[in-house]
């Protein structure tokens, strides 16, 4: 019996992740330091693990409402009004979800009708293209460039617009470049978005883990753009909570109510569990936030220090925790190089081209890991970009 | 407390190269500011953190309790810094509570620490009582947890 013909043509036709086999060569060897591991080092603060247990203790093991615990949404809007100046009525505005991973499905699904174009940028996180063709929408990737940091320009984006355009699709900072946008360019695709009555789907995940100083703008707070934007953010980074799957979706009472019709039939509601910590994470961890944030901070100016002193040119990203170096001074390949460090020094970084083809000549390296861990694999990477160059001459 | 510090508190050991790069600082300022902060007394000194179960020395520590008279125009300084003195002693603070002082006292046995303890600290002038607790194990030493959990826990690659 062939099975495969069985499966779903959308669903076969989405390649394989380029993580995923990264991953496996990763797996069949011993020791090795990882700069690929997308989620924080930092267990989630004890006070959160503690109303967990607390919470299974108490009993609350039933179903919540679908949009879910009242409390935990009132809580969610009053922390995006207090940190990102956007005002969402807990009641109507907020849908909790299985982390802003399930937010993006479900927006996506929500949204989009056959051939509808979702347009990205790239580089950028490997759900995003997936996601919109398993909603049977069109992805179209905008590319980011190195000259601009890997902002994403109204510019590019105005000239990828076709009468199919639906969605935008953003992220900053952005997982892997680093990226974040200022003001003025915000304002610029906020522009786009408005003439072209485009909704946009914004994902805020990185937004607490900002550097020098720097303020987090979001898309979703500037005029005109809270009615057609869906705000989606989560517990995952700031909190150190990725295990628990918890995160929420804010929007115009008529975009959540249609996602949550989806998210009532496919999952009914997140973890009771999950959502009693995430309560507690809102009102009691923003001094933890604080204190990961700052140790973030000094991994990220060691880190592209490093990179640019064995030269690799690498900018110093104001958020996530992630650099995305260029890597093309080795005559290596994304590919190439993250493999041959692989086998030679046992560090692992992840090729740039995982995130889309504007990736191609960078890898990404991720400094949410322990700063031993992290000057001996800049060690170990050092040596290598000194041997691969020095083959090169020879 | 400036970061320098912080980093410091936490690996005294680590280069001046490596805190520069962690600081966004120079080498050459980040030498200057340890060196001024040596003179002034805000670094006292450097001292790795050991653990006495593995050092092989099988040395004895006491917690004690000290109800001390405080004295005219000196209060508790004077006799607190008297105590500070001996080589016994590696702690010595002023408390709030039901005692003055609280000591730390080591000794290569019980009985040199009882002896130290009768012998030198409670015939001191101004010492009313003390109340002597031996330590039995340690969990957490200035910071370091001295049971530390092995490996990696997370998938060695995510997105």
């Amino acid at each position: 019996m062939n099975l495969k013909k069985h499966i779903a043509h959308h669903v076969r036709d989405i390649p394989r992740s380029g993580i995923r086999d990264f991953f496996e060569i990763v797996q069949t060897m011993k020791d090795v330091i990882s700069l690929g591991i997308g989620e924080p080092d930092f267990n989630t603060p004890w006070h959160i693990r503690e109303a967990a247990i607390y919470s299974l203790e108490k009993g609350r093991t039933g179903y919540t409402s679908n949009l879910g615990l009242p409390r935990l949404r009132d809580a969610i809007a009053t922390y995006v009004a207090e940190h990102f100046g956007i005002q969402y009525d807990g009641r109507t505005d907020v849908l909790v979800t299985v982390g802003v991973s399930e937010a993006i499905d479900l927006a996506l699904r929500a949204l989009v009708n056959p051939g509808d174009e979702v347009l990205f940028h790239e580089p950028c996180y490997v759900s995003y293209s997936p996601s919109i063709t398993l909603a049977h929408g069109v992805p179209v990737a905008v590319p980011t460039f190195a000259r601009d940091n890997f902002r994403l320009t109204a510019a590019e984006l105005e000239k990828r617009i076709t009468p199919a355009s639906k969605v935008l699709m953003m992220n900053f900072p952005c997982n892997p470049t680093g990226a974040t946008q200022t003001r003025e360019e915000l304002e610029k695709i906020a522009a786009v978005c408005v003439r072209h009555d485009l909704v946009v789907l914004t994902d805020e995940i990185y937004s607490e883990l900002t550097y020098d100083g720097a303020s987090h703008l979001s898309i979703a707070s500037l005029p005109g753009m809270r009615e057609r934007t869906i705000f989606m953010h989560g517990f995952s980074k700031a909190f150190a909570m990725t295990g628990f799957r918890i995160g929420y979706a804010c929007a115009p009472a008529i975009l959540t109510e249609a996602m949550m019709k989806i998210h009532q039939y496919g999952i009914l509601c997140a973890s009771i569990t999950a959502q009693d910590a995430a309560l507690e994470a809102l009102e009691q961890g923003a001094p933890d936030v604080e204190n990961m944030r700052r140790e973030y901070e000094l991994r990220r100016n060691y880190i592209v220090s490093s990179f640019n002193e064995m030269g690799l040119e690498c900018f110093r990203p104001f958020g996530s925790f992630y650099v995305f170096p260029n890597i093309s001074r080795t005559g290596l390949s994304s590919h190439e190089f993250s493999v041959q460090l692989l086998k030679q020094k046992s560090v692992a970084v992840v090729p740039g081209t995982a995130f889309g083809a504007s990736g191609e000549g960078h890898v990404r390296a991720c400094y949410a890991t322990s700063l031993e861990q992290l000057k001996v694999a800049m060690a170990r990477i050092g040596d290598f970009v000194r041997e691969t160059k020095g083959a090169r001459a020879a | 407390m400036d970061p320098l510090l912080t980093l410091l508190k936490r690996d005294a050991h680590t280069a001046p190269e490596d805190l520069a790069r962690e600081l966004n600082l120079s080498a050459p300022e980040i030498n200057a500011r340890i060196a001024r902060y040596e003179e002034e007394g805000v670094i006292l000194g450097y001292q790795a953190i050991l653990n006495t179960d593995k050092t092989g020395d099988d040395l004895v520590t006491a917690v004690i309790e000290v109800k001390i008279t405080p004295e005219r125009g000196g209060g508790f300084d004077r006799l607190a810094a008297r105590i500070s003195q001996f080589d016994e002693v590696t702690n010595c603070y002023l408390m709030s509570g039901g005692y003055d002082l609280l000591v730390i006292a080591e000794g290569r046995t019980l009985q040199a620490i009882a002896s130290f303890i009768a012998e030198k600290l409670s015939t001191i002038q101004g010492v009313i009582s003390t109340a002597t607790h031996f330590r039995l194990k340690v969990y957490k030493e200035n910071g370091v947890l001295l049971q530390r959990e092995k490996g990696e826990a997370r998938l060695a690659v995510a997105p």
